[in-house]
């Protein structure tokens, strides 16, 4: 007999998938302890999940079908008990928070009757529901808990949304808090917030707290023991501090290893002629003022990153000097010339020496198109630049220069996994030769282990072709690894702007430092440290 | 809202005048009605003063001012057919088609959302199969053959129910179950289709974590996101009804709008065919601004 909250034995989960069965986890095994934090470390794919959504039987048999294995909770296997037990459970006893607030909370009801609901569904009278609400409402620091019942989920911010979600999950005090990438959507600062009110709170109820995450960050602030996942089997499990200096399985240490923000920043600065220089460039959508009167200058062949946290400005900074949006306000020269005055043909025969490499490949890569058709496709465009006999030689060519292979050009991007699909993308840019590459989170959506490799190929894009890039990113720990100089953002306005040395060693705005606080380091002593200070 | 009233009436307003200046003109070119009106022994005199009595001997263009004079002071006309004012004759009908579509689309809508709601959450079962077969036929099958079977099933054979006209509650299921077929049949697809996007969505999830039942899961937490939908096409439906299901109130002799507007146009009684046409384009207008109206009440986040 075990005395753990919780164990899970020998698990093991299929999908039936039009492609065949697939083992989305094999004989997992691990357990929970009452008032623990224990992480779930795996990239995206590594069936970190799965066992999360099979103790709260949230797996749709079929597709999929839990073949194998025992789930114990209280001396009772969860995995042999009927709908409506597990409906008692849910919520009660165990329950659990998801990356995105927004599409988790129901968007047609008031979030009040959301959190009440958690206890009118198991029975309790709405009275009591209500006074708890307003309890939990204003302990996860929400102001004004009365009005904000009344409020609908897109009426919050997405730091409020999750604060929100914690309060309906802890209504009815539960033994388990099961959070899956609770801050994966969330910026920097408010994560670090968000992550300590979890840790308030399970000090207070001395609840088992399951962490599914893909962030060695998180680990580090959070987590008692770690399970490190990979391909659906646990490769790895230990304490956050043993497993982080002391890995044991290959897959670990290469995980640790890819983390961004070990190495040598670069000297930044530059003594090229300019490139790109924005003179007080400005945007208004309406009354709002987007951006207020950016300045920068980027030279040829060098990194400027835009970091900031969501609605700063940067995206709009960027794809306004770029004319995506047409500016209120300034000027931006390319090579001395006014981008904001040219004409359209002007500004055509320009507009091949500045591409861009945007978020999510899946959704900026045509999916009826084939690798070929997407990468030449700009020759269609601009036509003088390679003519039409040699379109195949070159795509080959720069398949190979983005390190993937020549015949890969008669496939779709769906038959890529996502690191292969944005290097499509990069292929996809570097077609027309530009001079500049301005990269919208282009390394953001995927996973650690490949954005290395990613940031890896840009380097030596840069080092080979002398690209300049405009780097846009929210991590810092990549920016501060590849950017020569950084602009930080704040409200559509510049705050502080410096070479990546001076920014990261010895930043001057309060708002910067506070960006830098927030972030979390891989190193769980680090973090343990930063926590008492 | 009150913006979103004042455009719509504005809108409506115009297409109204064009609906009036477009009717008034066709319904004249299917000749003079005189000829259907008189008998055929009828002398060049009565002929002449038939005419000057209703003001057909006057220039087109004279009797549409005239036309649009009196309707400014809410004065539809006379039925020649019938010697009352056209407006009386049209609401005398619509009443009848206003029961008659209201009865239908309720039940039409709460049937539909039942079991369209049951197939989606179980989705591939037994019902889901049986639920798409009988809504797929229910959808296709054309309603006049169904009437004509029904009344020889149910009135003639069975002798269980009057073949047509109203007066008794009786008289009214066969046109209803007969209208509500198509609708019913076309409705659950849609709440089917609706549903299953809305049932695999995150906050379903959610709502399962927390320990929901299915019924309030169903029918409180996944329904009203996936009404929006629902609402377009009930809206659709209903003004085919709200028009005059002409085809079946002519098979039920059903004293409708429908049946009303087919009549009067055979008769060349043009003031209660502009009249009806208003009367039904009114409704429709009323009842869109309530579906968009719906919209707002069911989604806050639509905001007019």
């Amino acid at each position: 007999m075990t005395d753990h909250l919780l164990e899970v034995r020998d698990l093991s989960v299929r999908f039936h998938t039009a492609a065949g069965a697939v083992d989305a986890v094999k004989n997992v095994s691990w357990h929970l302890d009452r008032g623990e934090t224990l992480a779930i470390l795996g990239e995206s794919g590594s069936g970190k999940s799965v066992s999360a959504s099979a103790i709260m039987n949230l797996i749709d048999c079929p597709p999929g079908e839990v073949w194998k294995g025992e789930i114990i909770f209280e001396g009772r296997d969860l995995l042999k008990i009927t709908a409506e037990e597990h409906r008692q459970l849910n919520g009660k006893r165990i329950a659990m928070i998801f990356q995105d607030p927004l599409s988790h909370l129901n968007p047609v009801y008031r979030v009040g009757w959301q959190i009440i609901e958690t206890m009118t569904a198991h029975g309790r009278p709405a009275p009591a529901a209500r006074q708890r609400a307003l309890e939990l409402i204003a302990r996860v620091g929400i102001p004004d808990p009365e009005h904000a019942m009344t409020k609908f989920p897109h009426e919050f911010s997405g730091g409020q949304r999750q604060r929100l979600m914690i309060a309906m999950a802890l209504m009815l005090k539960p033994d388990i808090l099961i959070a899956d990438e609770p801050t994966t959507a969330l910026d920097v600062t408010i994560q670090a917030e968000v992550l300590a009110l979890l840790r308030e709170l399970q000090a207070e109820t001395g609840m088992g707290l399951l962490l599914i995450t893909h962030d060695l960050g998180v680990v580090a602030e959070t987590a008692d023991r770690v399970v490190v996942m990979n391909a659906g089997q646990v490769v790895e499990t230990g304490t956050a501090r043993q497993v982080y200096h002391n890995p044991q399985h290959p897959y670990t240490r290469k995980l640790i290893a890819a983390a961004p923000g070990k190495g040598e920043m670069r000297v930044g600065g530059s003594s090229r002629p300019p490139l790109l220089e924005a003179r007080s460039v400005s945007k208004t959508y309406g009354d709002v003022p987007a951006l207020k009167e950016a300045n920068f200058t980027l030279h040829a062949g060098q990194t400027l990153a835009i970091v900031g946290e969501s609605g700063s400005g940067k995206s709009t900074l960027a794809r306004t000097i770029l004319q995506l949006e047409t500016p209120t306000g300034g000027e931006a020269l390319w090579k001395g010339e006014d981008l904001f005055k040219m004409g359209r043909k002007q500004l055509f025969s320009l507009r091949r020496q500045m591409q861009m490499v945007f978020q999510d490949p899946t959704q900026s890569l045509n999916p009826r198109m084939s690798v070929f058709e997407l990468i030449s496709e700009a020759w269609a465009i601009h036509k003088d630049l390679v003519p039409k006999s040699q379109w195949r030689d070159r795509v080959a060519d720069l398949l190979m220069q983005v390190g993937l292979h020549a015949d890969h050009a008669q496939r779709y991007p769906h038959q890529f996994s996502g690191g292969q699909r944005q290097r499509i993308a990069i292929a996809r840019a570097l077609a027309l030769e530009p001079e500049l590459i301005v990269c919208d989170e282009a390394v953001s959506a995927l996973d650690v282990s490949i954005q290395a490799q990613v940031i890896e190929l840009l380097n030596r894009l840069r080092t080979e072709l002398g690209i300049a890039f405009l780097f846009i990113a929210h991590d810092l720990p990549v920016v501060r690894d590849f950017a020569d100089d950084v602009i930080v953002m704040q409200n559509g306005r510049i705050v502080e702007i410096g070479t990546a040395r001076q920014i990261f060693n010895n930043p001057q705005q309060p708002y910067t430092r506070r960006l830098l606080a927030a972030g979390l380091e891989p190193d769980p002593d680090i973090q343990a440290a930063r926590r008492k200070a | 809202m009150i913006r979103l009233i004042r455009q719509r009436t504005i809108a409506s307003f115009i297409s109204l005048i064009g609906l009036i200046v477009l009717v008034f003109f066709l319904s004249r070119l299917t000749g003079d009605p005189t000829d259907l009106f008189l008998p055929i022994d009828a002398t060049q005199e009565m002929r002449d003063q038939f005419r000057r009595l209703h003001g057909f001997d006057r220039p087109l263009i004279e009797q549409f001012g005239a036309y649009v004079w009196d309707l400014l002071h809410l004065d539809f006309g006379d039925s020649i057919r019938r010697a009352q004012p056209a407006i009386w004759v049209v609401l005398n009908a619509f009443v009848w088609t206003l029961q008659l579509a209201l009865i239908t689309m309720t039940l039409v809508t709460v049937c539909a959302i039942v079991v369209g709601s049951l197939a989606a959450f179980r989705a591939g079962g037994f019902f889901d199969r049986a639920a798409s077969l009988v809504s797929l036929i229910g959808a296709s099958a054309p309603d006049f053959w169904i009437a004509i079977v029904a009344i020889v099933l149910f009135s003639v054979q069975l002798a269980w129910l009057p073949t047509s006209g109203t007066g008794t509650v009786l008289h009214w299921i066969l046109p209803i179950a007969v209208l509500f077929i198509r609708p019913f049949g076309l409705l659950v697809q849609v709440v089917r289709g609706s549903m299953l996007s809305a049932l695999s969505s995150a906050y379903v999830k959610t709502a399962r974590a927390k320990g929901v039942k299915n019924f309030p899961l169903i029918f409180v937490h996944t329904l009203r996101n996936a009404m929006l939908p629902v609402i377009t096409v009930m809206g659709d439906q209903a003004a085919a009804l709200l028009n005059g299901a002409v085809v079946i109130e002519s098979i039920f002799g059903f004293p409708g709008v429908g049946k009303l507007m087919i009549d009067s146009i055979l008769q060349r009684d043009f003031n209660v065919v502009l009249a009806s046409i208003m009367v039904t384009a009114i409704a429709i207008f009323i009842m869109n601004l309530l579906i968009d109206m719906a919209y707002a009440v069911l989604d806050p986040r639509i905001r007019y």
